[in-house]
């Protein structure tokens, strides 16, 4: 039974992993740039959710509600400022920058607000078990899980249903051509840095509250579990990412119930070794053909 | 309705057009003819605002629209169908239509538009729901075609719709072409294939690396020694 409450623990886990997933693959489809700073607006949404909490008094959903606001607006400059100029430059020089938007974020939140953690209070969701056929399964990982299908649902719905969506496939499939039905390039790489961090920003609030410890750092581990995870789906692939990133964490959960704990971090960047040897377009990826 | 004057574009510093001036007037075809290279699709993505000219002035309906956003330009009504189709081929045809209407939000208008465009073309009634990236050459030469109109142009910029294209096929496309012209939308027509672009166009420009080396009506070209040597193939 303690294997099915480790599948459980996967499941969360790997729900987290998801939605920071899909912000990297997002950005990648449309400006084809690994934004290593993305993990730490996942740390900037856990602390907005924080303060809101302990500070505005709010509730988790205004909180998870405002992280995710505040890491919209956030992805947002962080594109204007750091990315925009670099659009037309070399893929390293903007992947260069990305790292150093990356330690910008992590040590201005240190100089800001000291390097020391903090621990969201244990009462903001109610933390009962429910017994499903006699295996114990607290109601925050269900809760987290139903959060993180509720967003994923939402997001398919903005990308295939919503005019926006359809301009960000559009934009990520061929920008030139885009420009020549009317989309305006900018708006829509702003929108997708802006969904891409809300998801962060949200996972970030969940993580705190399922984990408890946030510090200034915690984003660079998850950053790059999540980026495994959207290379292990397929980068660019929006339903990789989902499925790539609760693999990993049910792969990460199945190491630690047969006894290897140690190994948990080391086993997904095995994985990403193992899937750029073997299968470097990734589960959900395809070789695109071109016809004359 | 679109005068080019005095245009020079450069790609970094090597120069694709050089001075040139031409106009199209509302109702015709336009047609500009040259080997590859000479910088014909250059021209038309200048028009359409891809490229931004660095000297020169573009003028469209009395308005100057050179250095204007791709978008604003798609707005005032000129429609750019791009060399090699460049169809969103991860979408469905439909979804490609829509994108085509993206700037409207009239959606009485744009359903009828792509009544129109069924019309034109039945074939993408057909394959409505389909995959665009699994329809044949010509299809998707169509569907850039149809796609184009829903943004419902007054001025069509058509870029070697015959390329790589069946002769059969070929054909059909300039026979949609002129209907397309004789609803009342004006075209300006790139094309290697200089003899099928003059028996359709009222006007042709010869374009020779980066320059205007030759302009007047379709029968005159046709006629002309210097074009029979260089484009049609004829001694």
């Amino acid at each position: 039974m303690e294997f099915v409450q480790q599948l459980v623990n996967g499941i969360s886990l790997g729900s987290i992993y998801a939605l920071i997933a899909l912000g990297y693959t997002m950005v990648y489809g449309i400006v084809k740039l690994i934004n290593f700073a993305h993990g730490d607006v996942f740390m900037v949404g856990a602390f907005v959710g924080f303060y809101a909490i302990t500070i505005l008094d709010m509730s988790f959903f205004p909180a998870l509600i405002l992280a995710m606001v505040v890491c919209a607006l956030f992805g947002i400059l962080v594109e204007r400022i750091a990315y925009k100029p670099l659009r037309n430059a070399t893929r390293i020089a903007a992947l260069i920058t990305a790292i150093g938007v990356s330690l910008l974020i992590e040590y201005g939140v240190i100089y800001f607000r000291g390097a020391q953690p903090e621990a969201y209070p244990g009462d903001v969701l109610p933390t009962s078990s429910i017994d499903i056929f006699g295996v114990a399964i607290s109601s925050q990982s269900l809760f987290i899980l139903t959060i993180s299908i509720v967003l994923m649902v939402i997001l398919q719905f903005i990308v295939h249903k919503t005019k926006i969506g359809k301009a960000m496939r559009a934009v990520s499939f061929d920008a030139e051509a885009a420009r020549l039905m009317g989309i305006n390039v900018d708006n829509t790489i702003s929108a997708t840095f802006a969904i891409g961090s809300a998801l962060a920003g949200a996972a970030g609030v969940i993580f705190g509250t399922y984990y408890i410890k946030i510090e200034p750092l915690m984003g660079v581990l998850p950053g790059l579990k999540a980026f495994v995870a959207a290379v292990l789906g397929g980068i660019g692939i929006i339903p990789g990412a989902m499925v790539g990133g609760l693999l990993l964490g049910l792969i990460e959960s199945l190491v630690s119930a047969f006894g290897y704990s140690l190994w948990r971090d080391a086993v997904a960047f095995v994985v990403l070794i193992l899937i750029l040897i073997f299968l470097p377009s990734g589960l959900f990826g395809k070789n695109r053909r071109e016809k004359v | 309705m679109l005068k080019v004057k005095n245009v020079n574009v450069f790609y970094g510093n090597i120069q694709a057009i050089r001075d040139v001036s031409l106009e199209v007037n509302e109702g015709e075809i336009v047609t500009l003819i040259g080997a590859n290279g000479a910088g014909k699709s250059t021209l038309l993505k200048t028009v359409s605002g891809l490229l931004k000219p660095k000297q020169g002035q573009i003028v469209y309906e009395g308005k100057t629209i050179n250095g204007k956003a791709a978008q604003t330009i798609v707005k005032q009504g000129i429609s750019h169908v791009p060399e090699g189709r460049r169809i969103f081929a991860n979408m469905s045809v439909e979804e490609n239509l829509e994108l085509g209407a993206f700037l409207r939000k009239d959606k009485a208008g744009i359903r009828e538009d792509m009544e129109k465009v069924y019309e034109l073309f039945p074939r993408l009634l057909e394959r409505l729901k389909q995959q665009a990236g699994t329809l044949s050459g010509g299809e998707q030469q169509m569907l850039a075609m149809g796609r184009a109109l829903m943004a419902r142009p007054r001025l069509l910029l058509l870029d070697e719709p015959s390329m790589g294209l069946a002769p059969l096929l070929v054909k059909t496309i300039f026979r949609i072409i002129e209907e397309i012209n004789k609803t009342g939308t004006t075209i300006l027509l790139v094309e290697q294939n200089a003899n099928l672009a003059l028996s359709i166009a009222h006007r042709a420009y010869v374009v020779e690396t980066g320059r205007i080396v030759l302009s007047g009506s379709a029968e005159e070209l046709t006629a002309s020694e210097q074009v029979k040597m260089a484009y049609l193939g004829g001694h």
